[in-house]
């Protein structure tokens, strides 16, 4: 799903990214550099790259010329409130859940609607490598190579009707295993939602694996979704039910915090969060802070489907 | 010996947070974010020792422990000590003494602005902590450091303003609420038969009504 960028600057750059102007040269900077290397998609199958082992392959790099993290960043550190809200316990109180049988249901304005056994999942569809940066709400990010397939493939096969106008995604509740879904304090199941043309582009993926390895619990095994150009949480964990729909779904964190979480959530070093820096991130590995990019650098690839929207208010 | 440990206790607390700390460090427990880590953890330490500090008065007055009244500087003085390497941790390590980046987060984040008024405030009644300031500032001296409380306040509001989930600090801030309600609470005095009197009770009570 290529866009060729006819779109002018103009159309698609709000005002003060234009003020702004060290942090969106360097965005363009990022752009331009990802053009020279031929990675105008960040998409490239698993055969074209080194192989990448747990051990920390320092080699993989995403296209903005940035080493991946390590295996042992990625899966030690890890927001998932099912498990636990403290980051570095989550992978020991994940460390037993039970991923197999799983199925995940895809249902609502689907002509077919259907039940896929992961097992199905992961042999359907070629587990691509993508290696993308990850930037959570919080003001830290990683860059991860994982596996997956483009969810587009899944929608596909399914048929939404033309009605469905949003994709809502739903994690496992489980209270015997997620102990965090006892706290009362957040309305579980885990929800989250996109749009549908977010949904089918070709960015979006179904994650079924990081590293060359099956996906551990604490990063969402067995399937979670990845959405690289917003925050973190957009990308569910766990999920087992995938619904098309005609209303925008609420997902937890606007039912929790309506002020702080907006059904978007594009990553926007212009719209400020009351408690953390959106203006910069802490790389996990690296001791300063960086610029947080627009669309965290996949404005390239994303921008035009916000075409005219006012992103400070659909933050 | 029992008056010894009655006077290294508090010392024994303050030190405690930064044995838990280089123990996290040499255990390779900072995760993989210790910047941030160890921006949270010193300030924890740094309310729960404020609050600590808070309790020496109630348990004084409730339970007539004496020896908690000298306790009360050393708490307090280490607080600041923890609420120091929190904002140099925050300002140096997170930010790189980045004044412009800073200034962005002090004006887009009220929790900044909250947690950097406490620590104004805890500024200067640690300066004037020594004994020397407490016969220079007389009756003044009490007056200022009553101002621990709005500090106290004041750290508890940024830690809610700042927490994903308010719970942990709003317990915090039951029990600064629990604190300063005990202050308030008539003492309980333990008078040597001999001396009981009637109307002393009053008196005192009355005295320190009128002296807060």
């Amino acid at each position: 799903m290529y866009r060729d960028p006819t779109i002018r600057s103009s159309d698609i750059t709000p005002e003060s990214v234009y003020i702004n102007r060290r942090a969106f040269l360097r965005g363009l900077g990022g752009v331009g550099a990802g053009l020279l290397l031929g990675a105008c998609g960040v998409s490239q199958s698993s055969t074209e790259l080194t192989p990448s082992s747990p051990t920390g392959n320092v080699n993989l790099r995403d296209e903005l010329g940035d080493p991946v993290n390590t295996f042992e960043q990625i899966t030690t550190y890890n927001n998932f409130y099912e498990f636990t809200t403290s980051k570095e316990d989550v992978a020991r109180r994940a460390a037993g859940f039970v991923t197999r049988p799983w199925t995940v249901e895809v249902t609502g304005m689907v002509r077919q609607p259907r039940l896929f056994a992961i097992e199905d999942l992961l042999t359907m569809f070629d587990q691509e490598e993508r290696i993308y940066r990850l930037r959570c709400v919080e003001g830290w990010s990683m860059v991860i190579p994982w596996q997956g397939f483009p969810l587009r493939k899944l929608l596909d096969l399914v048929e939404p009707t033309a009605q469905a106008q949003y994709v809502r995604f739903e994690t496992l509740y489980d209270p015997d295993q997620m102990p965090g879904q006892r706290d009362r304090y957040f309305p579980w199941p885990y929800v989250e939602g996109l749009r549908i043309d977010e949904a089918m582009h070709d960015l979006t993926i179904l994650s079924t694996g990081l590293y060359g390895r099956t996906l551990l619990p604490q990063n969402g095994a067995p399937l979670r979704l990845v959405v690289p150009w917003k925050y973190g949480f957009k990308s569910i964990k766990s999920i087992v039910k995938i619904e098309l729909t005609d209303t925008m779904p609420v997902s937890l964190w606007m039912a929790v915090a309506p002020r702080e979480y907006g059904f978007y959530a594009n990553v926007n070093p212009e719209v400020p969060h009351p408690r953390w820096s959106q203006a910069t991130e802490r790389r996990i590995g690296e001791l300063g802070r960086r610029k947080t990019l627009l669309f965290n650098g996949y404005a390239e690839q994303v921008a035009a489907l916000y075409a005219g929207m006012d992103l400070r208010k659909h933050y | 010996m029992k008056s010894v440990l009655l006077r290294l206790f508090p010392h024994l607390i303050g030190l405690l947070p930064l044995a838990l700390l280089s123990s996290d460090a040499l255990g390779n427990r900072l995760t993989v974010n210790p910047i941030q880590y160890l921006t949270q953890r010193t300030g924890w330490f740094a309310l729960a020792l404020l609050l600590a500090t808070l309790a020496c008065t109630p348990l004084n007055r409730w339970f007539g422990w004496k020896q908690v009244i000298r306790w009360r500087r050393p708490l307090g003085l280490y607080s600041f000590g923890y609420a120091c390497l929190h904002l140099g941790m925050f300002a140096g390590l997170d930010y790189g003494l980045d004044l412009s980046l800073i200034a962005q987060e002090v004006v887009e984040k009220r929790y900044i602005i909250a947690g950097f008024g406490a620590f104004l405030i805890l500024f200067p009644l640690a300066f004037t902590s020594t004994t020397g300031w407490q016969r220079r500032l007389k009756h003044w001296w009490k007056r200022l450091h009553r101002l621990v409380y709005l500090a106290a306040f004041l750290a508890v509001v940024h830690y809610l303003w700042l927490s994903k989930d308010p719970r942990p600090a709003l317990i915090a801030g039951s029990v600064l609420v629990v604190l300063l309600l005990a202050r308030r609470m008539p003492a309980r005095r333990r008078v040597q038969p001999s001396l009981r009197h009637p109307d002393m009770t009053t008196t005192q009570a009355g005295q320190s009504r009128h002296d807060t």
